[in-house]
């Protein structure tokens, strides 16, 4: 049986080497068979895709533009969904149904912010602990990684959040404090194995500088786990973003947020249920969105025997 | 406080207060920190604990089933639980829980570790649980599990979700794997493969994965003690963070970061008993 997956692994590299001689819409057409081959996948692009266009969109899309912020309107506060409000209005008359297209905004923005931020650095710290692995400036970086994942991301986040004054953009640098290492790790790994094939040798030997090995060699071969970490990662960060703001420490009023009318409404449940319920149904589809559609991207740099 | 020292020289001393138990004064409670992490841990620490009980009991016998029957209308069932468990944010859960068995059905109490008309056992461990079956009160007993039930189920679902997966993604690799193979082929009965042979191992990533919950537990702790009303050391660093009380709040991240070291150490513990290969690398001193 030994030598079987030995064989199996010989012929999977030479559908590799095949692979590479083919042309780049093909590579490209089999990453998609990968994908859409889980219907699931599918159903999280397809949300996704719904959720930015609703977020790019939303002062055109949404009925009550002007509902997003400071609006008041005490007449129609506290209404059942019905055909003029789709899901009711909350405690000062906003609409929720509104609200929730201009909440996406902000989800949207802290998690393209949060991973803009700590992605970029952690994957370098992560190449040059890799390349340089057993070497002073890889233990350094690796213990400096060690402390931050030892506290738990809320919480490292809420400590931050809390220590500064509580905005959007100081919850969206907690969140980011909190994040970088685990790419880091991630790459570590992945780069201080690959750092010894045989093709990041030959690099060596013809001369190659460091910067070309860990940028054209390294980085390349470790963009698949990366990307499908991205990913599920858009998840967590808008889920904490939203825990942030529950507590008060994330977006303050009257910027229209999913964690924070999920908070406000919780006061009136369950008489007036539809405050916090459409609010948390929403932060579920883009959460659940982000997961499909990372697994999808796990399928499709997965070698596919599986 | 040394304010007009440099800050390393200010953070040597913190150092010293940490080991000779100075933690320093919490403002809003106007005591030394220790005193507090003192009063509130076990609270917390009693939760956590439930939560992970019940995050074992579920999450593991659900990922054998799944990966065992994979592919099967029992493996989407849990499959579909466990995107919904990822999903759902805790603070939702925990709200959507009291509602609906809480305030609705009147089955569990909706917040506090114990009703009104139940006295609280005497201090000997700080958790109630374990604190009443020493004393051999049963009645306060039963008051604090009924009140762990909803606070402790909000907290593992997430949990719960995550180790189902992993453990039934390890459990369909063994399944394809030669010794399991041989197993079936000498005719060993299903319960014995399926419990003996197949658990052990699929128990190594998961457990991995379960002690990093666990310890970020503490954090996740923070809505979940919020919503019902938890008189533990979540709820006290949210107040902190909420005034800004410095000292408190670099005692909660201290506390964490040393759950977070000791979860990781009785991790390795707990692989190496799992696994024979790490235990024997380490015996021969590679």
């Amino acid at each position: 049986m030994g030598t079987l997956t030995h064989g199996l692994g010989c012929e999977g590299e030479a559908v590799n080497n095949l692979k590479s001689g083919r042309s780049l819409s093909e590579r490209y057409g089999r990453y998609w068979y990968k994908f859409r081959r889980n219907k699931l996948s599918i159903i999280g692009l397809a949300a996704i895709i719904a959720v930015i266009f609703i977020a790019l969109f939303a002062p055109w899309l949404s009925p009550y533009p002007s509902n997003a912020g400071l609006f008041v309107n005490f007449a129609a506060a506290g209404q059942a969904p019905s055909g003029t409000h789709v899901f009711g209005t909350e405690e000062i008359g906003r609409d929720i149904f509104s609200r929730i297209m201009f909440g996406f905004q902000y989800s949207l923005m802290l998690m393209v912010v949060v991973l803009s931020i700590s992605v970029a650095p952690g994957v370098i710290l992560g190449l040059i602990a890799g390349y340089y692995n057993g070497r002073g400036i890889s233990v350094v970086i690796m213990r400096l990684a060690d402390v931050f994942v030892a506290v738990p991301p809320l919480l490292l986040a809420l400590s931050v959040a809390s220590v500064l004054t509580p905005s959007a953009v100081n919850a969206m640098l907690a969140v980011s404090l909190a994040w970088w290492p685990w790419y880091t790790r991630l790459v570590y790994s992945s780069s201080s194995s690959i750092r010894n094939e045989d093709y990041v040798r030959a690099a060596e030997l013809v001369g190659a500088s460091r910067w070309h090995i860990m940028f054209k060699e390294i980085l390349p071969n470790s963009l698949g786990s990366i990307l499908t970490k991205v990913t599920l990662d858009c998840g967590w960060v808008i889920l904490i973003g939203a825990s942030l703001s529950y507590v008060g420490l994330g977006a303050q009023a009257p910027t229209p947020d999913l964690g924070t009318m999920i908070a406000e409404g919780a006061a009136y449940l369950p008489a007036q249920w539809w405050i916090s319920i459409f609010p948390a149904f929403a932060i579920v589809v883009v959460i659940l969105g982000f997961n499909l559609l990372g697994d999808g991207i796990n399928d499709m740099f997965s070698s596919g025997i599986s | 406080m040394h304010l007009n020292d440099p800050i390393f020289v200010q953070y040597f001393y913190w150092v010293q207060g940490i080991f000779t138990g100075d933690w320093g004064i919490a403002l809003f409670t106007q005591r030394n920190v220790l005193l507090d992490v003192q009063e509130f841990l076990p609270s917390t620490v009693e939760l956590i604990a439930v939560a992970a009980i019940i995050d074992l009991l579920i999450a593991v016998p659900l990922g054998l089933v799944a990966g065992r029957y994979a592919n099967s209308a029992v493996d989407n069932g849990v499959r579909i639980l466990s995107y919904i468990g990822i999903a759902i944010p805790s603070f939702v859960v925990a709200v959507l829980l009291q509602i609906s068995l809480g305030y609705g059905t009147h089955l569990f109490p909706i917040i506090g570790r114990l009703s009104q008309t139940t006295a609280p056992p005497p201090t000997i461990t700080g958790l109630y649980t374990i604190d009443s079956l020493l004393t051999g009160n049963f009645g306060a007993f039963g008051d604090a599990l009924w009140h762990l039930v909803l606070p402790a189920f909000a907290l593992a679902l997430g949990p719960i979700a995550q180790e189902a997966r992993i453990m039934r993604s390890a459990v369909v690799e063994n399944l394809h794997s030669d010794y399991t193979l041989s197993e079936i082929s000498h005719g060993l009965p299903e319960r014995t493969i399926a419990l003996k042979y197949l658990m052990k191992p699929s128990l190594i990533p998961t457990i991995t994965i379960y002690a990093l919950d666990i310890s970020a537990q503490i954090g996740n702790a923070f809505l979940i003690e919020l919503i019902f009303n938890w008189p533990g050391f979540s709820r006290y660093g949210l107040n902190a963070m909420l005034s800004k009380d410095l000292n408190a709040i670099v005692a909660v991240v201290l506390v964490a970061g040393i759950m977070f070291a000791v979860a990781n150490i009785l991790v390795d513990l707990v692989v190496g008993y799992l696994d024979p290969r790490i235990r024997l690398r380490g015996r021969s001193g590679e």
